[in-house]
Formats: C-alpha cells, sequence, structure tokens
C-alpha cells in the first residue's frame, strides 16, 4: 500500500502537467490554477500519510522500494525503472511537495492575469514530477530522467515571457551551462555503469565501498562533482543563475531557490561512499563550496535589483552546502537544504510581492519606505531575511549555518573561518536589502493589495523559516537531534559538536553584520545608489565570470563558426554526392537512344566475357 | 576420303558471326541491319550443325529448327516495324532518329 | 583434310556475307544474302545434315528472303537513298564496329583452338530427316511447342503493327 503511494505522488503532478499541456489555455484561469496548485496538494498529502506510515513504522532495511519495470536488459548491464524511500529521500520529498504546493498556490495569485497561465502550471507541475522522479529514483539511470526533467522545465520556465529577447538569452543560456554539467555527469554514469555493470545506487554504493580503491571512483566521482556544481550553480560554472532570474518569480521560487538547485546537493549526499572514497574529490567539494559562497556573498553585497540579490544568496546558500558537504557533514547540508528551502522561497516570494505591488519594478533604489503600506509582506520578509542571516535562536537559518560551521571546524579551520566571514557577508547583505526596500523615504508608491492566496504561503513559510530550524539544535542549547536522528541510517551518527566558544562566534557574527548593515543604511544615512568603484562594478558583475567565458569559449566559437562558415567538414559528403552525381551522369550518357551504340555495348560485353572465359 | 571438319565450320561461323556483327554496327539502315541480324543467326545455326556433326546428334538439327522458327518470327516482326515506320513519315529507316526514348 | 566442296562453299559464304553488308542497295545486299544462305544449305549438306539444308533452302532462302522481298519492293526506294546510304557509308564509320568484330573474332578463334580435339571417328555420319524427326517429337516435343508459340507471336505482333497501316489506308479510301 505504502509502497504504490510512491508513484502516485509522482503521477498525481504528472497527470495535472499532461491535463494542462493538453488544453492548450482552453480553460478558464481559476481552473488551471486548481488542476495546478490541486496536484501538487495532493501529492503533498500523500506525501505526509506517507511519512507519517514511514516514521510510524520504520521498515527493517530502512528503505521502501518499488520496482516498476525494467527498462533494459543486455548481457552485462541491466537497468530498471524504480523507486526507493529511505529517509533521505523523505526529507527531500516532504521539502518538494509541502514547499511546492505552497509555491505553487502563491503562483495562483502572482500568475492569475497571465493569458499563458495553463502553460506556466504545465511546466511547474512537470518539473514537480521530474523532481520526484529525481529524488525517488534507486537507480542513476533513472534518476538521470529527472535530473534532465528539471533541467528542461527550468528552460522552459526561465523562457516563461519568450517575447523579450532577454528572456529567451537567458533561457539558453541556463540550458547551455547545465549542460555541460549534465554531460561530465553523464560521462561519469557511463563510467561507473562500464566498471560496475550496474547504476542501481545500492549495488553500486556496495561495490565503491568494498572494491579496491582505484582510479575510478576519482574519475567518478569529479565527473558527478561537475555535473552537481552545473546544477547547483557552483564555481565554476554558476553564471546561469543570476540570468535565469529572468522567469517569473514563482519559477524563481521552486526551481531556482528550493528545489532544482539543491539537485546537485541531494546527488552528492544520496552517493556521499564515493565521495568519501575519494578525499581529494571531498576537498574539491568543500573548495568548491567555499568559493562560491564568498565569491556569491560579495556579489549579493552590491546588486541593486532584488531578485539578483536572492540569486546570488542562493548561489552562496548551496556553497554553504557543498561545504558542508566537503566536510563529511551530510546531516548538516540537508537540514541547511531544508531550512534554505523554507526561507528561501519565502524571500523570493515576499519579494514577488513586493515587485508586483510597485509595478514590476526591481531596483531596490526605487522602492524604499514600503514596510508601512505592506506590514505583512514586511514580516515575512524580514522572517525570511532573518533566517538567511541566521540570527541567533529564532530563526530556522541560525541553526542549520551553526551545524555547518561545527563540520567546517572539524575539517578544517581554515574552511570555518571563512563560512563565518560569509556569514558575516550574508547578514550585510540581505539587512541592506531589508532597510533599503522597507525602510526610509519611499521612491515609488506601491498600488493594490496582497491577496490571500499570496499572503497564506508566506505565512506557512515565515512560520517554518523561523520554527523550522528546531527540529535540530546544539547541544549546548537543547539535545535535540530529530533530523539527524532521521538520516542516521543513512549517515551514520553526527559527529561530536566543537567547543562552545564557535557557537558564540556563529551567534554573534550575523548580528554584528546586521549592526554593521543598520549603520551603512539605516534610513537617515542611507545612500541612494549604489557604490560605483571598480570592485564594486567587478563583484556586480558576477567578477567578470562571463566576460571571462565569453572572450575564452563562446567568441572563439563564434569565430570559428564564421571561418567554418562553409562548413569544410560536409566537403567530404559534398564529395561523395558529386561523385555519384557525374557518375550517373556519365552513365545516364550511355543510354543514348541509339540502337547500334547498344549493340556496340552488348558486342563489347560479349568481347570481355569471352576474354575472361578463355583466360586459363 | 576426306571429310569436313567440324572445328572448320566453326571457323567459318565465327566469320559470318563478326561480319553480321560489323554490319549491325556500321549499317545505319535498319533493312541493312535486319540483314546483318540474319546473317548472325545464320552463323549460330552453322555452329549448331556443326556441333551436331561434331559428335554425331540430331540435337544439332533440332536447334537449328528452333532458329529457324526465331528467324522468321524476327524477321516478320522486324519487317512490320519497318513498314509502320515508312508509312508514319520515316522513309529513310535511319536507326539513329529513333533515339526518343533515351536516359 | 576438308573436301573440295566444303572449301568453296565457304569461301563463298565469307565473300558473301561481307558483300551483304557493304552494299548501298537493299536488293543487292538480298541477292547477295540469298547466295550466302544457298551456299550455307551446301555446308549444311557437307557436313551430313540433308534435312537442315532443304530447310535453309525451302524457308530461309525462300519464305523468308520473299518476305524481304515484298518489303523491300512496298518501300519503293530510289536514286536519293541509295546516295544517302553511300552518305552514311562513309570510311571513318567503319573504323570502331570493325575494331569491335575483329576483336570478337580473335576471341572466338582462341576460344576454337582450345577445343579438344574430336574423341570418335573421324568420319561424318549423315543424320536424316528420320533421326531428326524422332528427336524432334520425342525429347524435344516441348522445343515444337516453344516454336509454336514463338510463331504465334510473331504473326500476332506482326499483325498488330502492320493493322494501323491498313486502317489509314482503308480510312483515306
Amino acid at each position: 500500500m505504502d509502497a504504490l503511494l510512491l508513484p502516485l505522488i509522482v503521477f498525481c503532478p504528472l497527470l495535472a502537467a499532461g491535463i494542462l499541456f493538453v488544453s492548450a489555455g482552453r480553460m478558464p484561469a481559476r481552473a488551471s490554477c486548481m488542476i495546478g496548485a490541486g496536484s501538487v496538494g495532493l501529492s503533498a498529502l500523500l506525501a505526509g500519510r506517507l511519512a507519517a506510515s514511514f516514521l510510524a513504522a520504520p521498515l527493517p532495511a530502512g528503505t521502501l522500494h518499488m520496482a516498476l519495470w525494467s527498462w533494459m536488459r543486455v548481457e552485462g548491464f541491466s537497468t530498471r525503472i524504480a523507486f526507493a524511500l529511505d529517509p533521505l529521500s523523505l526529507v527531500m520529498m516532504l521539502v518538494v511537495t509541502g514547499v511546492g504546493f505552497l509555491i505553487l498556490l502563491y503562483a495562483c495569485g502572482y500568475m492569475h492575469d497571465d493569458p499563458d497561465i495553463a502553460r506556466f502550471f504545465g511546466c511547474m507541475t512537470l518539473f514537480v514530477a521530474a523532481m520526484l522522479v529525481l529524488v525517488f529514483s534507486s537507480d542513476l539511470l533513472s534518476l538521470y530522467i529527472g535530473w534532465e526533467g528539471v533541467g528542461i522545465c527550468s528552460y522552459l520556465l526561465i523562457g516563461f515571457w519568450h517575447t523579450d529577447t532577454a528572456n529567451v538569452v537567458a533561457a539558453r543560456k541556463a540550458f547551455i551551462v547545465t549542460r555541460i554539467g549534465d554531460a561530465a555527469m553523464l560521462c561519469g554514469l557511463l563510467l561507473l555503469a562500464t566498471q560496475a555493470s550496474t547504476l542501481d545506487i545500492a549495488a553500486l554504493l556496495h561495490i565503491v565501498a568494498t572494491g579496491p580503491a582505484q582510479l575510478l571512483p576519482a574519475t567518478a566521482a569529479f565527473l558527478l562533482l561537475g555535473g552537481a556544481a552545473a546544477k547547483s550553480a557552483q564555481v565554476p560554472l554558476q553564471t546561469w543563475l543570476p540570468d535565469a532570474m529572468a522567469g517569473p518569480t514563482p519559477v524563481s521560487a521552486l526551481i531556482h531557490a528550493a528545489t532544482m538547485v539543491t539537485a546537485g546537493v541531494y546527488l552528492i549526499a544520496r552517493l556521499h561512499p564515493l565521495f568519501m572514497a575519494v578525499p581529494v574529490a571531498m576537498k574539491a567539494v568543500a573548495l568548491v563550496g567555499l568559493i562560491t559562497l564568498l565569491l556569491a556573498a560579495g556579489s549579493a553585497l552590491v546588486q541593486t535589483d532584488i531578485k539578483r540579490i536572492l540569486a546570488y544568496s542562493t548561489m552562496s546558500q548551496i556553497g554553504y552546502m557543498f561545504l558542508a558537504l566537503g566536510s563529511g557533514a551530510w546531516q548538516a547540508a540537508i537540514f541547511h537544504l531544508v531550512t534554505h528551502a523554507f526561507f528561501k522561497a519565502l524571500l523570493f516570494m515576499a519579494a514577488g510581492a513586493v515587485i508586483l505591488r510597485v509595478h514590476h519594478r526591481q531596483d531596490i533604489y526605487q522602492m524604499g519606505g514600503l514596510a508601512p503600506a505592506m506590514p505583512v509582506v514586511f514580516s515575512a520578509f524580514l522572517a525570511g531575511a532573518a533566517a538567511l542571516a541566521g540570527l541567533p535562536l529564532l530563526t530556522a537559518g541560525f541553526y542549520s549555518k551553526e551545524m555547518i560551521l561545527q563540520g567546517a571546524w572539524h575539517a578544517n579551520p581554515l574552511l570555518w573561518a571563512g563560512a563565518l566571514l560569509g556569514a558575516f557577508a550574508t547578514a550585510i547583505y540581505i539587512f541592506r536589502c531589508v532597510f533599503i526596500v522597507f525602510l526610509g523615504t519611499r521612491h515609488t508608491e506601491p498600488t493594490g493589495r496582497t491577496g490571500a492566496t499570496m499572503a497564506i504561503p508566506l505565512a506557512c513559510l515565515a512560520i517554518l523559516a523561523l520554527a523550522g530550524g528546531w527540529m535540530e539544535m546544539p547541544d549546548t542549547i537543547a539535545p535535540v537531534h530529530l533530523l539527524s536522528h532521521l538520516l542516521s541510517p543513512l549517515f551514520g551518527t553526527a559527529t561530536a559538536e566543537g567547543p562552545s566558544w564557535l557557537l558564540w562566534a556563529g551567534s554573534l557574527v550575523p548580528l554584528a553584520g546586521v549592526g554593521v548593515a543598520w549603520l551603512l543604511w539605516r534610513p537617515r544615512t542611507q545612500a541612494r545608489t549604489a557604490p560605483e568603484d571598480a570592485i564594486a562594478r567587478l563583484a556586480r558583475t558576477g567578477w567578470g565570470f562571463d566576460t571571462l567565458y565569453d572572450t575564452l569559449l563562446v567568441r572563439p566559437f563564434i569565430t570559428l563558426g564564421r571561418l567554418n562558415q562553409s562548413d569544410l567538414c560536409d566537403r567530404l559528403s559534398d564529395a561523395t554526392a558529386a561523385t555519384t552525381r557525374a557518375g550517373s551522369r556519365m552513365l545516364s550518357r550511355m543510354q543514348s537512344g541509339q540502337v547500334r551504340r547498344y549493340a556496340g555495348w552488348i558486342a563489347a560485353g560479349t568481347v570481355v566475357a569471352l576474354c575472361l572465359g578463355i583466360r586459363p | 576420303m576426306s571429310t569436313p571438319s567440324p572445328t572448320e565450320a566453326l571457323l567459318l561461323a565465327s566469320i559470318l558471326f563478326a561480319t553480321g556483327l560489323l554490319g549491325v554496327l556500321a549499317r545505319r539502315n535498319l533493312l541493312l541491319m535486319l540483314m546483318s541480324i540474319e546473317i548472325m543467326l545464320n552463323a549460330a545455326a552453322l555452329a549448331f550443325i556443326a556441333a551436331g556433326a561434331r559428335w554425331h546428334a540430331a540435337q544439332g538439327q533440332v536447334m537449328f529448327l528452333m532458329i529457324l522458327s526465331l528467324a522468321a518470327a524476327e524477321a516478320a516482326v522486324g519487317l512490320a516495324i519497318i513498314l509502320r515506320l515508312h508509312a508514319a513519315g520515316r522513309p529513310t529507316l535511319d536507326a539513329d532518329t529513333g533515339n526518343r526514348l533515351k536516359g | 583434310m576438308s573436301d573440295l566442296p566444303f572449301i568453296l562453299f565457304s569461301l563463298v559464304a565469307a565473300c558473301a556475307a561481307i558483300m551483304v553488308v557493304t552494299r548501298a542497295v537493299p536488293v543487292h545486299a538480298l541477292l547477295y544474302l540469298v547466295v550466302l544462305l544457298l551456299s550455307l544449305a551446301g555446308i549444311f549438306q557437307a557436313l551430313g545434315a540433308p534435312f537442315a539444308a532443304m530447310l535453309e533452302i525451302i524457308i530461309y532462302a525462300g519464305a523468308v528472303m520473299v518476305l524481304f522481298v515484298f518489303v523491300v519492293m512496298m518501300l519503293n526506294l530510289g536514286r536519293t537513298d541509295r546516295d544517302r546510304e553511300r552518305h552514311w557509308m562513309a570510311p571513318g564509320i567503319w573504323i570502331g564496329p570493325a575494331i569491335l568484330s575483329c576483336l570478337l573474332l580473335a576471341a572466338l578463334c582462341i576460344t576454337l583452338r582450345a577445343l579438344p580435339p574430336a574423341a570418335g571417328p573421324d568420319t561424318l555420319v549423315s543424320i536424316g530427316p528420320q533421326a531428326v524427326g524422332i528427336m524432334l517429337y520425342g525429347p524435344y516435343v516441348l522445343s515444337v511447342e516453344l516454336a509454336s508459340f514463338l510463331l504465334l507471336a510473331g504473326l500476332v505482333s506482326a499483325f498488330h503493327i502492320g493493322r494501323n497501316i491498313r486502317g489509314t489506308v482503308t480510312g483515306e479510301a
């Protein structure tokens, strides 16, 4: 019974996507909303039911298996479409369906007057289905289906308003950059498949754990890291995420904050024995996370577009998760993934509500003083900002970030120092945003009001962003370890906690950051323009990665394409065609229609045949 | 008594066949081409007769009868075509002008 | 060693064949063709095939050649045709066909040389009409049927092709 729920949870949004795509916009907007949000809500209910029974009666093996069908079976390799539910996918399932439902509910309000709402909800529900496939798959090949599925949905939704060229360009960029990572990941999968002759995760990890250490896990781990880095917008494949904000705000909340971009984290956590077998890969993961965390935080400090601030912040927070993964603090990474899904979705949705109220302006310097006009949105944004900054005790972000800091300290104090610096910057940039947008003098008069369909999800997520962290606390505060306990069959028990001054540092640094932000951008002394020196400009453009890739890759490629306009490689096949054509022309000249010629050919053929016959 | 050798008869058949081929290839007049074909057919018939004589078998003459009927049918059809062409405004019987079916 | 009539007939046949293919006037070619056929009949007789020789004279030199003569008469050829024929037979035209024919002749001669010598006694036995008839209506009766089919097909197609001429003539009349 429970095993049947697993495919049913995937099927609900998939069916909705089918209905919505087939309807092609002929349904009224309200029906599209109800089908879209309702199907995901139904999945969320089923997921809750499944989680309840899973937690109430843990299976002896700790995993619920549901093999759907055998995909292919060839000599030396077989793969199945199979779902499995273990604590990790349970957590992911709850996040995807729960947060997904709230975001879709919010989207009903946000997108209600868009003419293409059916297409929007079709893509969104398809995305949820693909993400659930990704999460449930017990086989890396079917996981790859979900992986590509979420990629295509991301592409479709970034370019949702496709009449604007910039959106299409952004969508294309996201698609191509993630495709580079996907190609790396596919290579890694094929490598694993050729060596282990299976892609079933459990069997694969068993082989990795028991097999002799060799070059194979290292190469495969790095290739998979490439795929994960591209999907999760980590250095060096991070450039697509800020541009991806061209999509509608619920898309940014669902795909580019809460779920899809954390797929890389999920992949590495899912395959953690493979990475643990290769210490170099672990170091690389941690390093990638740290670099992304700091670079993105630096960029977020000087952005002027509210959604881009949040985008860079997302990169930075996923950098934290990678850091935790690289430090071996798997529980911390997943914990942060969950809390991040709460508060980042909340921040995006609140930002979307603000953007709607100020006539689709996104520049924070054109807002200002919005707090009195929209108290609900303000408190929601404030809750999200506090959680993002990790203000102590009250917010979810504090506990998860604290856990990461502890893990980083155990791995390497240098990593801890970097992460702490990042936390300081995080507090500064998000409260800079809060102070500039909501306090001070008003520059744009807000209109309209935020409807209930948008306010209710905001409230739910605000509560989660604040209280969601109480399921896991440091021993110094209270010995609550719900998540660690849940995940312990997979990851083992969490590492012991460090000295208590770590906790103090972790709680005081965000407060200091908020203080600095208050000093710099409090309503009186607020600077009304963004800083314009060279470093700020560099940081605003994402540290010049775009320019670098443009000069290094795109431009040479375009030049090469222009040089090769006549397509030299094609000459070969052209030559084949030309030879055939010339031959046919020559032979057709033989068909002169003159009887005597034909007779001549016959006689010549006879002579040749005779000569061949009499040759000894 | 000295007898004609079948090998020499075959040599004569070869010469006749080559001559007939020469006529078919070189002449443009359809009537002359038909006559050349008759020469070639007779060469083939001679070869059969010689072979029959060589092995003392009657089959050679049986085959000669086949060739005879073939030649009769061929002459009938070929001459009918010639008459048809002549009546249809091609009195020159030029074989080279009938090339409308070329590829 | 061959006997004299065979050699004579052979020489006549070869010369007549060459004359046939080189004549400009169809009637001349036709007469040489008759000569050729008659000499071939002589050769058949010399080779011990009297039945074939008689048929050659009666059917070939008689019936088929009469058919040709009729057609030549109906074509109503004149001086212009002879001139055009001469023009068509310019020396240059003969080169290619001659080379091809010589090649074929050479190939055939080489093939003949490779033949094994006669196994049996080197004597010719005359095979009369009786032996041929027994063979023809014995094992080869099917070929008789085939020949009759062929002749019927020739008759039908000749009638079909020639029918339109009569149709136009009667149409005009």
